[in-house]
């Protein structure tokens, strides 16, 4: 039984339940046990919040950070709390161009979380176009594919991110190249294992003596079988994603100016730090910190809610 | 063994010409290096000079065997920027590299194995729930920003610690370390904590699974049945066979820290090699990239060959020969 897909078509013949008056469906099974802990709602609320933030920046905060006709160079490195020259309140303090931290920070956010889960979702579909192909076909095929793949693995992801920088230089789309380069095998291999094990099953043996075709097979029967163990994937390797693309802009080779994520904030603070202006890069680590930790606790319960093994 | 071993050899030579061509290729797609490297002022002629010097003006494909057959003769080209050979500079400072690795690693585990073995043995206790907890902010603690605060604390706010560079250093048995100096420890406590924290978390869930785990197997009962104190059993039993996943995997991530402490030489001013990759990334120095990366990998290589080694003294059911590795 699996837990979030349909088997393919099979939801023409469901058997009929009839104890529940709302019928159980997949989803609703699933949010069920997952707002079960009160710690991973937290999580959850948490995640939500921080994506809604990031999405309505322009909306809450007092000033576009990078409008230069709204930043005032008299107001910089004012410690939190300051009452600034354009009447309002810096309750975070400015950063070393005169900008309102909590501006500058919920803009970085939005940079950071776009950058982080467009190199997730590209590397999703590769991953998992490459592991389906490779647990499919099976041979020479497989055997090449996943000697990459394990290749790969065994190299600390930001060595083959740091490498790739120097091959490719910096900038947005590069930046997310080398984060999806990065993550592709974990989902390739997650996909292909699970495959595999679907791949046994009758399900997919009626499938073939239905004749459907290798492409329907593929994607409508065992495709959405292989998806759960892909969605803790891609909620973890999305936390991973965003932690590098901060390490990499920290240590200047990541996203250029023009395009402040989280990561250039904490670095920019880097150099007032040690005269005790410490708000610069505290808060936007903080934010970072909180980010990354609600995408793993999530991850972590879905893991759990996820895994039929551990149904209770 | 030596079937194997020869095996190993022959894997990681195909590995290392492989990423030779990769990286070599590859970086000579980017950028001319030569605009780095020469005054603007110079004319086409010392421009030309310069880039015949450096054997740029070569087919790519002959600057390759160039470097190819340099390789093999240990030469692995002249730093555009320090003007000495790329494996000099990179050797030069690589034990402070492996310095700082290895004692973030001894941190890690000395404090992570017992942390893991209480939240293993006590499951349900808050303490141990606590533990899980801090391991989960501590696999999301991004390592750079972990390192400013350290700083921010330790170094400006209580000015205990130093915040930047090395110790003073110390020969002892043959070993130039900064460990053996007061100065030196000093210096290490701060990066090799930020270094280790990354590593913390993963030595204790190991540990706690391991420990989990090997409570239901039956020598643990048979050892009870046996009227062992506990503490036998825990410290000898138990603890030997937890060692065995907690070795190999913590032997594998030292090459991540390795790779890791780009971060953390980066934060805290550390002269190792990663700091050195960042910089030559920076100034285009395509040799010391090329050797640099040369160098992690035969690293990587041997820690998992050892690795292998130490997984079969450890465990006797392990044997190499019949792995088809």
């Amino acid at each position: 039984m699996s837990v979030v897909g349909t088997h393919g078509e099979a939801e023409i013949e469901r058997p009929p339940t009839g104890t529940a008056a709302a019928p159980e469906t997949p989803l609703r099974r699933l949010m069920a046990d997952y707002f079960e802990s009160r710690f991973a709602t937290a999580a959850f609320v948490l995640l939500v919040t921080i994506i809604a933030l990031a999405l309505l920046a322009p909306l809450i905060v007092p000033q576009n950070p990078y409008n230069l006709a709204e930043v005032d160079v008299l107001d910089s490195r004012l410690p939190p709390g300051t009452k600034g020259m354009a009447g309002y309140t810096y309750w975070l303090g400015t950063d070393g161009a005169g900008r309102d931290l909590v501006s500058a920070m919920l803009y970085g956010l939005r940079i950071s979380l776009a950058v982080g889960v467009v190199s997730c979702l590209i590397a999703t579909v590769i991953g998992a176009a490459v592991g389906l192909i490779a647990a499919y076909v099976g041979g020479r095929t497989e055997s090449l594919l996943m000697r990459l793949v394990d290749l790969q693995l065994s190299f600390p992801a930001i060595l083959i991110a740091l490498i790739l920088i120097a091959i490719l230089g910096k900038g947005v789309d590069k930046i997310i190249i080398a984060l999806v380069t990065v993550q592709w095998a974990y989902y390739a291999r997650t996909v292909r294992g699970t495959a595999l094990a679907e791949m046994s099953k009758d399900y997919v043996e009626a499938a073939r003596c239905l004749g459907l075709s290798h492409a329907r097979i593929l994607f409508r029967q065992i495709l959405p079988n292989v998806l759960p163990p892909l969605i803790v994937v891609a909620t973890v390797q999305a936390a991973h994603a965003i932690a590098l693309e901060a390490t990499l802009s920290f240590l200047g080779v990541g996203l250029p100016r023009t395009e402040p994520s989280l990561g250039l904030l904490i670095s920019n603070g880097f150099e007032y730090m040690l005269s005790g202006k410490y708000w610069i890069s505290f808060f936007p680590g903080v934010v970072l910190l909180a980010t990354i930790m609600a995408i793993n606790l999530v991850g972590d319960q879905l893991r759990d809610v996820l895994n039929p093994r551990l149904k209770r | 063994m030596t079937a194997y071993i020869l095996r190993r050899l022959m894997q990681t030579a195909v590995l290392v010409a492989v990423m030779s061509v990769i990286v070599f290729f590859g970086i000579h797609i980017v950028g001319d290096p030569i605009w780095l490297l020469v005054n603007p002022q110079m004319d086409q002629k010392d421009i030309e000079a310069a880039v015949r010097a450096l054997g740029l003006d070569r087919p790519i494909w002959e600057q390759y065997f160039h470097f190819v057959s340099g390789a093999l003769r240990g030469d692995l080209g002249r730093s555009f920027i320090f003007g000495e050979p790329a494996l000099t500079v990179i050797l030069q400072r690589m034990p402070a590299t492996l310095e700082l690795a290895f004692t973030a690693l001894v941190m890690a585990i000395a404090a992570g194995i017992p942390l893991g073995l209480y939240a293993g043995l006590k499951p349900d206790s808050w303490v141990s729930k606590t533990i899980m907890a801090g391991s989960i902010v501590g696999f999301s603690l991004p390592t750079f920003w972990v390192g400013l605060m350290l700083i921010m604390v330790f170094a400006v706010m209580l000015g205990w610690l130093p915040s930047t560079g090395r110790g003073a250093t110390a020969t002892y048995l043959g070993i130039t370390s900064s460990l053996f100096t007061l100065d030196g420890l000093r210096h290490i406590l701060l990066p090799a904590f930020n270094l280790a924290l990354l590593k913390f978390s993963l030595v204790i869930r190991l540990t706690r699974a391991g420990a989990r785990e090997a409570l239901q197997q039956d020598y643990i009962k048979f050892a009870r049945a046996k009227g062992l104190s506990p503490r036998r059993i825990v410290g000898v039993h138990l603890l030997k066979n937890i060692l065995i996943p907690v070795a190999t995997v913590v032997g594998l991530e030292f090459g991540n820290l390795v790779a890791f402490s780009v971060v953390t030489e980066t934060i805290f001013a550390w002269p190792g090699m990663g700091k050195l990759l960042i910089n030559a990334i920076q100034s285009l120095d395509r040799p010391v990239i090329v050797a640099h990366l040369i160098i992690i990998v035969l690293l990587f290589v041997l820690i998992n060959f050892l690795v292998d080694v130490l997984y079969t003294v450890l465990d006797p059911r392990v044997r190499i020969g019949a792995k088809a590795a």
